[in-house]
């Protein structure tokens, strides 16, 4: 398996889920595992360029594909525009569903480099804040897509 | 939670996975696993053998071959959503596979795995006894083809034996132009939903209804079709009187009752979600001025 560009082989156990590879066997923690049965969505990594929830996935599923997990996103050191436009508009507290979030928005602002609002919060749906950050989430998204725009044009 | 313990096997044709199948004792077929797996972390389902059908080609794919669209079993419900074939052939379908969980869950989850789950809140489910699909299931023993409403036999239960793999789903066209209607309700865009209807109607030139389907989910421990509405409409003249005449059947109805929602709300919500599914249906074909 290629986790952000990087190979992995391991030994593993057919119940070991993706989200506890990638924390427990790569050391990858940044990706959060919050209730294990799909419905909170903060585990959510890409799998072969789409998004899916590490906890409903098997790692052994995911035997030669590609998973991208939130470390991928700051290079360097340097906040990503996603995660810079995160940190601007306060969009998070506690910071658990965090890179659920990231990893889903920025599966959104690959595919609809323009979204608006009600696209922003469709997309949302599947993932879950508890300390009710979603205005500042979605101003931050949408903030984000605009940074790119203009990232794109300079 | 954590699963038990399984062993895992990834059959690379449908024969080898036939075949493990027939052979093996206790075993799941793992589809897009965004059912099964919560059910297993949760330890409501403990297989010994996990037969994944993920790396079989012959199971994915959407074709459009005499009026029929064949979906095969692993095709993933993001690609039902986007496939240019499904919006323009079946757009009820396009429209239920919007409240299909959730962006993540659509990127994994499969049509035949959701129809094998058979949950009664599901829209595919819903969606495949609206349209009147036939599921092709196969064994060792030979393939046979069900339609939707045997298939679909009750509370997360479906009419094939332990051996048998969902392939394909036949969804048989409507005439181009024939007008559709999607309405659910739930707490949350994309959670199971407390109460859907699923409305499909054909009109003759003087407004009369020829051809109507509809379909209710998060009503019953299957979805079900309101075979007295369509009786009250078929011949008819359509108009806003005739689609309350038909909503008004769901008084018959006598809904499951959970955390979620009483039998009387619930009554309730499948009145008004068919009278808006009909509605809709009338005007996405431009087929009435108003209703």
């Amino acid at each position: 398996m290629r986790v952000n560009g990087v190979h992995y082989e391991r030994e593993i156990e057919p119940r070991m889920t993706l989200g506890d590879f990638l924390r427990h066997e790569i050391g990858l923690t940044g990706t959060h595992l919050g209730c294990e049965h799909g419905v909170c969505g903060a585990c959510t990594v890409l799998i072969d360029g789409r998004t899916g929830r590490s906890c409903l996935a098997f790692a052994m599923q995911e035997d030669g594909s590609e998973i991208t997990t939130v470390e991928s996103l700051a290079q360097g050191g340097e906040l990503n525009i996603l995660q810079q436009a995160f940190q601007d508009h306060h969009a998070l507290q506690c910071g658990f569903c965090t890179p659920g979030m990231l990893m889903t928005l920025t599966e959104l602002l690959r595919d609809n480099q323009n979204p608006n609002e009600t696209e922003v919060r469709e997309t949302l749906t599947g993932n879950l804040c508890r300390c009710t950050g979603y205005a500042a989430i979605v101003e931050a998204a949408l903030d984000a897509a605009q940074r790119l725009a203009a990232a794109r044009e300079a | 939670m954590k699963p038990a313990p399984f062993d895992y096997h990834r059959p690379i044709s449908l024969d080898e996975a036939l075949d493990l199948l027939s052979n093996l004792e206790n075993a799941k077929i793992l589809a897009g696993g965004q059912s099964l797996i919560a059910m297993m972390n949760f330890r409501f389902v403990q297989p010994d053998h996990l037969v994944d059908l993920a790396r079989i080609p012959e199971l994915t794919g959407i074709e459009e071959r005499d009026g029929v669209i064949r979906i095969g079993a692993m095709t993933r419900q993001r690609d039902l959503e986007f496939s240019d074939v499904i919006a323009q052939r079946l757009p009820l379908v396009k429209a239920g596979l919007a409240h299909v969980g959730h962006r993540q869950t659509r990127n994994r989850g499969t049509i035949g795995g959701s129809l094998s789950h058979a949950d009664p809140s599901a829209e595919l489910p819903m969606l495949a006894l609206a349209q009147d699909a036939t599921i092709e299931v196969r064994s060792t023993r030979g393939a046979r083809r069900l339609p939707a409403r045997e298939f679909l036999r009750g509370y997360l239960d479906v009419a094939i034996e332990l051996d048998e793999i969902v392939t394909a789903v036949e969804f048989p066209c409507w005439r181009a132009g024939h007008g559709w209607g999607f309405h659910e309700f739930a707490r949350r865009h994309g959670d199971f939903a407390i109460a859907g209807a699923a409305a499909l109607l054909e009109l003759g030139e003087d407004q009369t209804v020829e051809r109507v389907s509809i379909t209710l989910n998060g009503v019953d421990v299957t979805p079900v079709r309101l075979t007295s509405a369509e009786d009250v409409m078929r011949g008819r003249r359509l108009d806003a009187e005739l689609i309350c005449a038909a909503a008004a059947e769901t008084r018959h109805l006598e809904p499951l009752e959970d955390a979620h929602a009483g039998a009387v709300y619930r009554r309730h919500l499948a009145k008004m979600l068919t009278q808006r599914a009909l509605g809709d249906a009338a005007k996405a074909g431009a087929l009435i001025a108003s209703v």
